[in-house]
């Protein structure tokens, strides 16, 4: 199909539960057999029906996870350029209606901040923006983008929706990455989770990565933001989403991001919270159903959980993490998007996953586009 | 390693002492690439354009100088992205033989024949010394030699798999066909793969994943050294016949019985 919009709607609701709730530990076992598995044995996966074979799914998880991405870890830090925000997302501590200090940086502001990621020895930056088209439009991310090409042989971004004209926009200024998190998947729920604002329009959320790809981005990061419906729902349309586009655009290189809610600034409490045995058997249903797809975790985790889910699964952490505007070299008082869990440095996390038996890399893309190496 | 100068192994020109080359990519630690190179006694190593960091830090610092470089292009989805990175290899040092990675899904991580074909046009006409890695189909196989490539690297199942010789047969038909080295490359997860390959007649083996996601990469390096070498003495030994089991079945309908039977003291013969 050429729209994911329909691909989901031959998923709704009620189909989704009826798998998750119809699966049994002879599902759950198929899908760990199969060779490639389908959304159907997926969503076994994802059911309760798995959670007496988690430890099976974790070691098959574990062998593919080896095989395809070896003991390896991508390292990356985000960089926050702007917390004006005029969205209300009732989970967020940028929502509009939160009284923050707001902080914006500038074009030579962010590069002296992104300076100061690359000399952690980063080599993948991750520039992030509230919703505000005024404050931070295109022009200022690509001028940011060009400004810190040089200095990263990948950037990316984490925006607002844009046109797949503006994705090209970024491209042609040195972007190769987009990720953008659709938080859930149901219509109704994202319509009461996001009160006002651009945010509001879900479809034309759903749709950004596929215009990403279509303007030239590289490698498209999507991802739920676990605990704002049922956990199978939104766990069962991210993955789906994943595999279509790996399907639909199968030059570009797909990846999940796995957010938890965390605390912020506001008081938006979870209905759906989800515990740690199911957020392991996310992780583990994800890579035996997408082997090949990254796994992103951020600092929305804990040290301890971070730690246990790169065997199982995940493949690409952050570190040297601040959520707030400014603060590494620019005065910052901002405050944070989330509440970071895990503060490791680049060296603690290096350390950290050398204990493992891990190794973590800081550069793992060269833009074939680029006529010389970044110097 | 290799059998000795009886049996030289050689791509453009140049004698390479082991036909075993190793990679660079999954390992837990690069520190361990010099004893993994010690052990597999490999003379040449793949390393992908997009983990080389400026400045000789990071994996280009833990590869021994006596390995002759084999960089790849892993990222590139066209002959020119291709070109391009085989490019920044040149200037970042890593000399002029390419291993040509053209791979346009990211699902499967299978080589795209054309553009590989074209890759090898591209780089030839600049210079370089491809080594393309490809389906072990004969006729992007052809496409590449006619182009120029020194060597192919047909895949034995896809990449990451160690499955093994899942394409046999047809990379037996690369063997009996093509005029330069063939380089089996990707699949192999077991030192017997890689000992079957050469004994089938393959000029070398590229192995990665098997060594370096082993609980003891080094260990495994020697195992895979070894099984080369093995396979290969076996090639050149040239292995007596094996009938295999239940191959020649009794026929339902005979061939040969409208000839009557033997005449008495036939079956002595003799003029």
């Amino acid at each position: 199909m050429e729209r994911f919009v329909d691909v989901l709607a031959e998923w709704p609701r009620e189909r989704i539960l009826a798998c998750v709730e119809a699966a049994g530990p002879g599902d759950v076992r198929g899908a760990l057999n199969a060779e490639l598995p389908g959304p159907a044995l997926f969503a076994a996966m994802l059911s309760d029906a798995a959670d007496p074979l988690l430890e099976e799914m974790a070691q098959c998880a574990h062998a593919l996870r080896l095989q395809y991405f070896g003991r390896s870890v991508q390292l990356f830090s985000p960089l926050y350029v702007s917390d004006h925000c005029t969205n209300q997302c009732r989970y967020c501590g940028f929502n509009a209606r939160n009284k923050l200090h707001r902080r914006h940086l500038s074009v030579e502001e962010a590069v002296e901040e992104a300076g100061a990621i690359a000399a952690m020895g980063i080599g993948h930056i991750l520039l992030l923006t509230g919703d505000h088209r005024r404050m931070s439009p295109p022009s200022y991310i690509a001028d940011i983008a060009r400004a810190i090409k040089p200095d990263f042989p990948s950037v990316g971004v984490e925006v607002y929706s844009m046109t797949e004209e503006e994705y090209g926009g970024l491209v042609e200024a040195g972007v190769d990455s987009m990720t953008m998190f659709q938080e859930t998947y149901s219509p109704d729920r994202y319509e009461y989770l996001h009160p006002a604002g651009p945010k509001r329009d879900y479809a034309f959320r759903l749709e950004a990565p596929e215009r990403a790809a279509r303007g030239g981005m590289r490698s498209l990061g999507i991802g739920a933001l676990l605990g704002l419906q049922e956990f199978a729902l939104d766990a069962f349309a991210t993955g789906l989403h994943a595999w279509w586009l790996q399907k639909r655009f199968p030059g570009v290189e797909v990846s999940v991001s796995v957010p938890r809610l965390r605390p912020h600034e506001g008081e938006f409490l979870s209905p759906h919270g989800v515990d740690d045995r199911r957020f392991v058997r996310y992780i583990a249903a994800l890579r035996c159903f997408l082997p090949r797809v990254g796994i992103t975790c951020s600092t929305r985790e804990a040290a301890d959980m971070r730690d246990h889910i790169v065997p199982i699964g995940v493949t690409r952490v952050s570190a040297g993490v601040s959520t707030a505007v400014g603060g590494r070299r620019v005065k910052g008082e901002g405050v944070g998007q989330f509440e970071i869990a895990d503060h490791r440095g680049v060296a603690q996390m290096e350390e950290a996953m050398g204990r493992l038996g891990y190794q973590t890399v800081s550069k793992d893309w060269e833009s074939p586009e680029a006529t010389a190496m970044a110097s | 390693m290799s059998t000795g100068t009886k049996d030289p192994f050689v791509i453009a020109g140049v004698t390479i002492a082991s036909r075993l080359f190793i990679g660079t990519g999954k390992y837990g630690s690069d520190a361990l690439i010099p004893a993994v190179a010690e052990a597999s006694g490999a003379s040449v190593i793949t390393v992908a354009m997009r983990r080389v960091d400026k400045g000789g830090k990071g994996v280009m610092g833990h590869i021994p100088s006596r390995l002759r470089l084999l960089p790849n292009t892993s990222g590139a989805r066209t002959a020119e992205e291709a070109l391009r990175l085989a490019r920044l290899a040149r200037a970042a040092g890593c000399g002029d033989w390419i291993k040509i990675e053209v791979i346009s899904d990211t699902r499967y991580l299978l080589p795209d024949g054309y553009g590989t074909a074209k890759a090898v046009e591209l780089m030839v006409k600049d210079g370089f010394v491809p080594l393309p890695y490809i389906n072990p189909d004969l006729y992007v196989a052809r496409d590449c030699v006619a182009a120029g490539a020194a060597a192919v690297m047909p895949l034995g199942a896809p990449i990451g798999t160690n499955r093994g010789l899942q394409t046999r047969e047809m990379l037996a038909i690369l063997i009996e066909e093509m005029e330069v080295p063939v380089v089996v490359d990707a699949g192999l997860g077991r030192p017997s793969q890689a000992c079957e390959a050469m004994e089938m007649g393959a000029d070398a083996c590229l192995v990665n994943t098997a060594i370096a996601t082993a609980s003891d990469p080094v260990a495994m390096a020697g195992a895979f050294r070894d099984a080369v070498i093995a396979g290969r003495t076996a090639w050149l030994a040239g292995p007596g016949g094996v009938k295999e089991r239940g191959e020649a079945a009794d026929p339902s309908s005979p061939l040969t019985g409208f000839l009557g039977s033997p005449a008495p003291g036939a079956a002595a013969g003799g003029a």
